[in-house]
Formats: C-alpha cells, sequence, structure tokens
C-alpha cells in the first residue's frame, strides 16, 4: 500500500518537475499545426475549386496531388523534402519542410472534405446565381461557397485534430516539438511513463481547445437554420 | 415588338429528342402560358430560352439580341427566372437575397440596391420579412421573395418554371396574386404552369405541347373552351375533371 501511495507521489513530483520544460516543445507544435492547417485550407481550397473546372488537365495534375499524398505514409513525405530534396538541390531548413510537408498533406484531405461538401450543394443555387446573369465564378465566390464551407465545419475540424496530432511526426526531422522533447526528457532520465503522460496531457489540452473553439464557430453558423 | 423569338429548336437528351422543332414568338408584354403533361418538354423550353439547357438546334433571339453561349451572362440579366423549388440562397436575408443580383451582377451601389430591393419586397407584401432567413417563411413568401429577387434585375422578360407546383394548396394565391399584378403592369412573361383557372385568367396566349412540338395554340378561350387537337382534349379532360 504504501509503494502505491510513495510510487504516485513520485510520479507526480515527476510530472510538475517536467511540465514547465514541455513549453517550448508545446509552442513549436502548436506553430506547426496553425501554420499546416491555415496552408492546409488554402491549398484544399484551390485544389477543390480547380477539379471543378473545365480543364481536364488540371483535374488530372489534381488528382495526382492528390493520390500520391494519400497514398504514402506522411513519414515518409517528411524524409523525402528534407532528406531527398538535398540529393536533388533544394534544401529547405527543417521548419519550413515540416510546415511544407504537413500544409501538402492535409490540402490534400482537406481539398476533398471541401470538393465533397461544394458538390452537395443543391444545383438549383448555382442555376438561380447564374439565371441573375453572374459567372460561374462569381456564382461560386457569393453562393456555393459560403453554404460548402458551413457543411465542411465537422469535417474539418476532425482534419484540424488529425493535423495536431500529426505535427508530431516532425520531431524525425530534428524539430524539438512535444514529443521529440518527451523521447529526450525519457532518455535521459529513466522515467518513461510520467514524461510521456505529461506529453499526452498536453496534446489532449490543445485538442480539446480547438474541439471547443469548432463548436462555437459551428453554432455561430448555424443561425440561421431552421 | 416581338420580345422573344425562337426558330427551330431541337433539344437533345442523349437519344432522347425532348423538343423537336420549336418556333414561337413572344411579343412584348405578352403572358404567355404553357402547358402539357410532365415530360412534354415545357420545362426543357424554358430553360433553353436563358441556356440552363444547352440547345441542340435552333436560334433564340431575345429582345432583337441572339442568345449564344459567350455573351449570356449578359442576356441572363435581361431573363429573370422563378424555379418550382424557389432556390433562394438560405445563406441571406431575404433582403440580402433581393440585393444579391443587382449588386453583384450590376455593381449597383449598396444603398441604392438597399432602396430598390425594399420597394420589391413591399410590392410583393413582404417588408416585414426583410431581416428575416428564408428557411424562416413559408413556401408562398419564399416564392414571392424569389420572383422579387428576379425582378431587381429588371428584366425584359420573367420565366416561370411550375412556380405554385412546390406550395401548399392553401399558398398557391398568393404567389399567383402577384404574378397577376406583374402580367398587368404589362410584364413579358411566360410561364409553365398547371394552374389553369390561372392561365384563362391571366394568359393572352395558351400553348400546348405535346412531345416536344406545340400541339395547339391560341388564346385562353381556344384552348380551353374550344380544343381540336385530340391530345389537348384528353389532358384537359385528364386534369379539368
Amino acid at each position: 500500500m504504501d509503494a502505491i501511495i510513495n510510487n504516485s507521489i513520485e510520479f507526480f513530483k515527476t510530472v510538475v518537475e517536467f511540465a514547465p520544460k514541455f513549453i517550448p516543445g508545446v509552442i513549436l507544435t502548436l506553430q506547426l499545426a496553425f501554420f499546416s492547417i491555415i496552408l492546409g485550407m488554402i491549398i484544399g481550397l484551390v485544389v477543390a475549386v480547380l477539379k471543378l473546372t473545365k480543364y481536364k488537365w488540371l483535374k488530372k495534375i489534381m488528382d495526382v496531388y492528390i493520390t500520391i499524398v494519400r497514398g504514402t505514409p506522411l513519414l515518409l513525405q517528411l524524409y523525402f523534402i528534407f532528406y531527398g530534396l538535398p540529393s536533388l538541390g533544394i534544401m529547405i531548413d527543417s521548419f519550413p519542410s515540416a510546415i511544407i510537408a504537413l500544409a501538402l498533406h492535409n490540402g490534400a484531405y482537406i481539398s476533398e472534405i471541401f470538393r465533397g461538401s461544394i458538390e452537395s450543394i443543391d444545383y438549383g443555387q448555382r442555376e438561380a446565381a447564374r439565371s441573375l446573369g453572374m459567372t460561374k465564378w462569381q456564382a461560386m465566390k457569393r453562393v456555393v461557397l459560403p453554404q460548402a464551407f458551413k457543411r465542411s465545419v465537422p469535417a474539418l475540424g476532425n482534419q484540424f485534430i488529425i493535423a495536431v496530432k500529426d505535427s508530431s511526426l516532425a520531431s524525425v526531422i530534428t524539430i524539438t516539438e512535444t514529443m521529440l522533447l518527451a523521447r529526450q526528457f525519457g532518455a535521459a532520465t529513466f522515467n518513461v511513463f510520467p514524461i510521456y503522460f505529461t506529453a499526452g496531457v498536453y496534446y489532449l489540452i490543445i485538442t480539446m481547445g480547438l474541439t471547443k473553439v469548432l463548436s462555437i464557430v459551428e453554432q455561430k453558423l448555424k443561425v440561421n437554420e431552421r | 415588338m416581338s420580345m422573344i423569338e425562337i426558330k427551330n429548336l431541337h433539344k437533345y437528351f442523349g437519344d432522347l429528342e425532348v423538343l423537336r422543332g420549336i418556333d414561337l414568338t413572344v411579343d412584348e408584354s405578352e403572358v404567355v402560358c404553357l402547358i402539357g403533361s410532365s415530360g412534354s418538354g415545357k420545362s426543357t423550353l424554358l430553360r433553353c430560352i436563358n441556356f440552363l439547357e444547352e440547345k441542340n438546334e435552333g436560334e433564340i433571339y431575345i429582345d432583337g439580341q441572339l442568345v449564344t453561349a459567350k455573351d449570356i451572362n449578359q442576356i441572363r440579366q435581361k431573363v429573370g427566372m422563378v424555379f418550382q423549388r424557389f432556390n433562394l440562397f438560405p445563406h441571406m436575408t431575404v433582403l440580402q437575397n433581393v440585393m444579391e443580383g443587382p449588386i453583384t451582377v450590376k455593381k449597383m451601389d449598396q444603398k441604392k440596391a438597399r432602396e430598390l430591393a425594399m420597394a420589391l419586397l413591399e410590392k410583393v407584401n413582404l417588408l416585414d420579412k426583410a431581416d428575416e432567413y428564408p428557411a424562416m417563411l413559408s413556401g408562398g413568401q419564399q416564392q414571392r421573395v424569389a420572383i422579387a429577387r428576379s425582378l431587381a434585375m429588371e428584366p425584359k422578360v420573367i420565366l416561370f418554371d411550375e412556380p405554385t407546383s412546390a406550395l401548399d394548396p392553401e399558398l398557391v394565391g398568393e404567389v399567383l396574386g402577384v404574378m397577376n399584378d406583374l402580367a398587368k403592369e404589362g410584364r413579358t412573361m411566360i410561364i409553365v404552369t398547371h394552374e389553369m383557372g390561372f392561365a384563362k385568367e391571366v394568359a393572352d396566349r395558351v400553348i400546348f405541347i405535346h412531345e416536344g412540338q406545340i400541339a395547339e395554340e391560341g388564346t385562353p378561350e381556344d384552348i380551353f373552351d374550344r380544343p381540336e387537337n385530340e391530345r389537348l382534349q384528353n389532358f384537359l379532360g385528364q386534369i379539368l375533371v
């Protein structure tokens, strides 16, 4: 009995001791997640719209991009950009490499989320917009996209949470974000369990905060529905 | 003066020929009702006029101008369209729905567009709903907003594609009332409808379409009281029980 109590006290002592030391890593995790989500959204929107244009070759290129990104592990994509591209003469620092890889990765998934919600908008909406004399692009921008965006919020939330967790893979290209810090602290102290526990709590705090923000956004966007 | 002139219009859906050579002229201020059984091609004819369906053969002139794919956006500004299922923009208020065309397409300034939209909402008796979203409105109210939205572009012709077919029976009257007012103002209108009473009262000319062709046309009296075509007689017999 005493052993359990003593072990628990030791455990939480370690957690309290190491929690502040994680802050720089957590900040990097937040930065990776933030930039990869923002850039991923921009890439996703552009790709989704390009896929809906009448130019078959553009659609083909976008399909190739989505197929490659979705069909290979993110880990491999990170290695390719950070370790592979230099052999082609393209040197990119580790942080921008991570952002590029994560953004391209998220962009492919987000583009499919956007495409799905754009195609789910009743065709009559486009017809009504076009019959007022709007161009295709005006109808897309003013009528279809605002409605499609609202519909994609739940799926986007999912993807954002995946993006937060996927940012941990950036540790393999020397970025000392939360997971790499955990590994280093663990190796230094041999006290692995409380340290990984702390890292897990930080991830949970980030994803729960994100979920909260998204549900507020969703509620705000819902006002004009029955 | 003819507002719309259609010459030898053909339209295919795959192998199926839905419009088989339509010739039709509609004069300024004329109200034309298109009737016919479902699948006869009457809605397709309407949708070809503003290029929501691309015609396969034939020519369409609107206000003297040949309709081509190239300047369709400019021609559509002259041709209002009211849909069976309203197709209001659900993410905009009633007022924004009506202002949308003038602002986005005509680049009218906000203040002018607002004044115009308010005047039109007053005309369709919905001024008190200006700040509501479409989802809060009944079908009849939504359709009246849709009419106001198309009027905001100051069209030369308004096309109505079964404007009351999706409405509860008790809401049909308010929409037909607004359309009746428009007809009295001397607007050029082409109406696909199943409301024979309304066609009889408002139309200058009624056209019966059967299997993609104009089977009979004439004044409401000709069509409803003295139908000659056997198909038309059958059709009227079925709906005017």
